[in-house]
């Protein structure tokens, strides 16, 4: 091929294509830790291909669509023959390669350790949590089962609590989660929060803290690109309504039943 | 008063900064934290990390908690050697990527695999129905072939030729389900020839020293009723 390549989403030439020699991120909107990689990207004007997946039709589960041999989750990361997973360690990789502003990633040791200090405190307790809505709310009734009201009334309790100690350990008095400027913990919090409130939920009525920082933090993004990243979870319900969501694949389809099943 | 750890070796992340501070030969007090007697919930304790967990680290007035941002700065405060947490770019994110995935993907599974086959039915007398044992056991399983697969492949380490920090993090959860019987390394030679490199790596005489403590958990006696009242509620996460 001579000429850019006008696909909006990933075609199979991928491995040959001669545009694709820079950076491509592989993405899904619908998914915190995607957006937190787009925003990050996006924000900080570094260059990228986006391949946009759709993980409703299984797409991450194909080679065509997803070159890796890496696990099949998103977001991954292609820099030249560099593939790399996991949303913190793209992140970690984005700032350090393209010398984003300080602020994101401290190299202050102290401040930067208290960043993985968050993002430990958020795999347990925030990860994984925030995410029950779209399924209960959305994905499950899209398939026809119903999530026990044991186990929302147990999310709603875990969500409760992470709110919680986001407010007193971690925001406590200062501007944003680590320090007075944003950091990556700003930002993966921020998309984990957005999955609830995108459905619907106001998680900040009778939170004034954690609203005020959720308030900066989006102010420091920007409305446009805010908007921007959170249209595709905020359109979900609607579309699941209208039965506007793609046919499920088996594997998929299998997938999402092992998914609820396992919420806890 | 210089660098204290406060760790329980029963804990995993705990084994992986004991083990890593004593290879590098950091200088620290060790301040045990004996969770099986509920002593992380002390308000004494709580003043090191009020989130009330090990392992947990106080360097004069500063402390921190997570064993992922402990082991980062220990590596760069104390100039380990670049292979634990390298500076290379690619390098160092294929370490972050492990120490990533593995936080919510086999550490949950190494520990609820270690509870419900031995210290909820042996130490709490609080027998786990069999479908559920069988079904942590299926996904441990399904982890490890990730592990071997995915990282792994064909290198010696997981983050490269090697050993690093995400080594350290990865045998110090698999020793979990090996102290409880599971069947982690018999019937992967892959898994079995790594875990032999890291020993040799970290040293036979310090990994056993790491491991004593959780290898003789089987032997444990079954915990009085007042230890059974305090831990029961806190430990029923690990059934689901």
């Amino acid at each position: 091929m001579e000429t850019p390549c006008s696909y909006k989403y990933c075609c199979p030439l991928t491995l040959a294509c001669p545009t694709t020699m820079g950076l491509e991120l592989y993405l899904d909107l619908l998914s915190q830790p995607c957006r937190a990689v787009y925003i990050f990207a996006k924000k900080n004007g570094i260059p990228f291909e986006l391949r946009a997946l759709n993980l409703l039709k299984g797409e991450n589960r194909n080679k065509d669509f997803l070159p890796t041999d890496g696990l099949q989750r998103l977001p991954v990361l292609k820099d030249g023959d560099f593939f790399l997973g996991e949303s913190v360690a793209i992140l970690i990789y984005l700032s350090i390669k393209y010398q984003t502003a300080a602020h994101w990633y401290p190299p202050d040791l102290q401040t930067r350790v208290r960043i993985h200090e968050y993002l430990g405190w958020h795999a347990d307790h925030i990860r994984g949590t925030f995410g029950v809505s779209l399924w209960a709310q959305v994905l499950a009734p899209y398939i026809g089962i119903q999530v026990p009201e044991e186990k929302m009334k147990r999310n709603r309790t875990a969500v409760d609590c992470a709110l919680q100690h986001l407010e007193d350990k971690f925001l406590r008095d200062k501007a944003f989660l680590i320090s007075q400027q944003v950091t990556l913990a700003d930002l993966m919090a921020l998309e984990e929060l957005m999955q609830i409130v995108a459905l619907g939920q106001d998680l900040f009525a009778g939170r004034p803290r954690l609203a005020a920082w959720h308030q900066r933090v989006e102010a420091f993004l920007g409305a446009d690109l805010c908007q921007e990243a959170h249209s595709a979870i905020s359109n979900i319900q609607e579309q699941a309504t209208n039965k506007k969501l793609p046919d499920l694949p088996s594997e998929v389809y299998s997938y999402m039943l092992f998914r609820i099943s396992s919420i806890p | 008063m210089g660098l204290e750890l406060y760790l329980d070796l029963l804990s995993q992340p705990c084994r992986a900064v004991y083990i890593f501070a004593k290879k590098n030969g950091i200088p620290f007090e060790l301040r045990t934290v004996e969770l099986l007697k509920g002593q992380h919930l002390s308000d004494a304790f709580a003043q090191v990390n009020p989130l009330r967990k090990v392992p947990a680290l106080k360097d004069g007035d500063f402390t921190l908690a997570e064993s992922v941002a402990i082991l980062l700065y220990l590596s760069r405060k104390y100039e380990a050697p670049d292979h634990w947490y390298p500076q290379d770019l690619q390098a160092r994110a294929h370490v972050d990527e492990y120490l990533a995935w593995q936080h919510t993907a086999l550490r949950s599974a190494c520990t609820r695999a270690m509870w419900q086959k031995m210290m909820l039915p042996v130490f709490l007398g609080q027998p786990v129905p069999p479908e559920t044992l069988a079904c942590t056991l299926a996904e441990l399983d399904k982890c490890l072939q990730l592990l071997e697969d995915k990282f792994l492949k064909d290198k010696d380490f997981l983050a490269g030729p090697r050993i690093s920090v995400a080594d350290l993090v990865a045998i110090t959860e698999l020793m979990h389900p090996v102290s409880a019987g599971c069947p982690v390394f018999e019937s992967r030679p892959k898994l079995a020839a790594w875990r032999q490199r890291v020993e040799a790596a970290v040293g036979e005489d310090l990994f056993w020293e790491a491991h004593n403590a959780i290898m003789k958990a089987k032997d444990l006696p079954p915990a009085d009723t007042a230890v059974k009242e305090k831990l029961k509620p806190l430990v029923q996460v690990f059934l689901h």
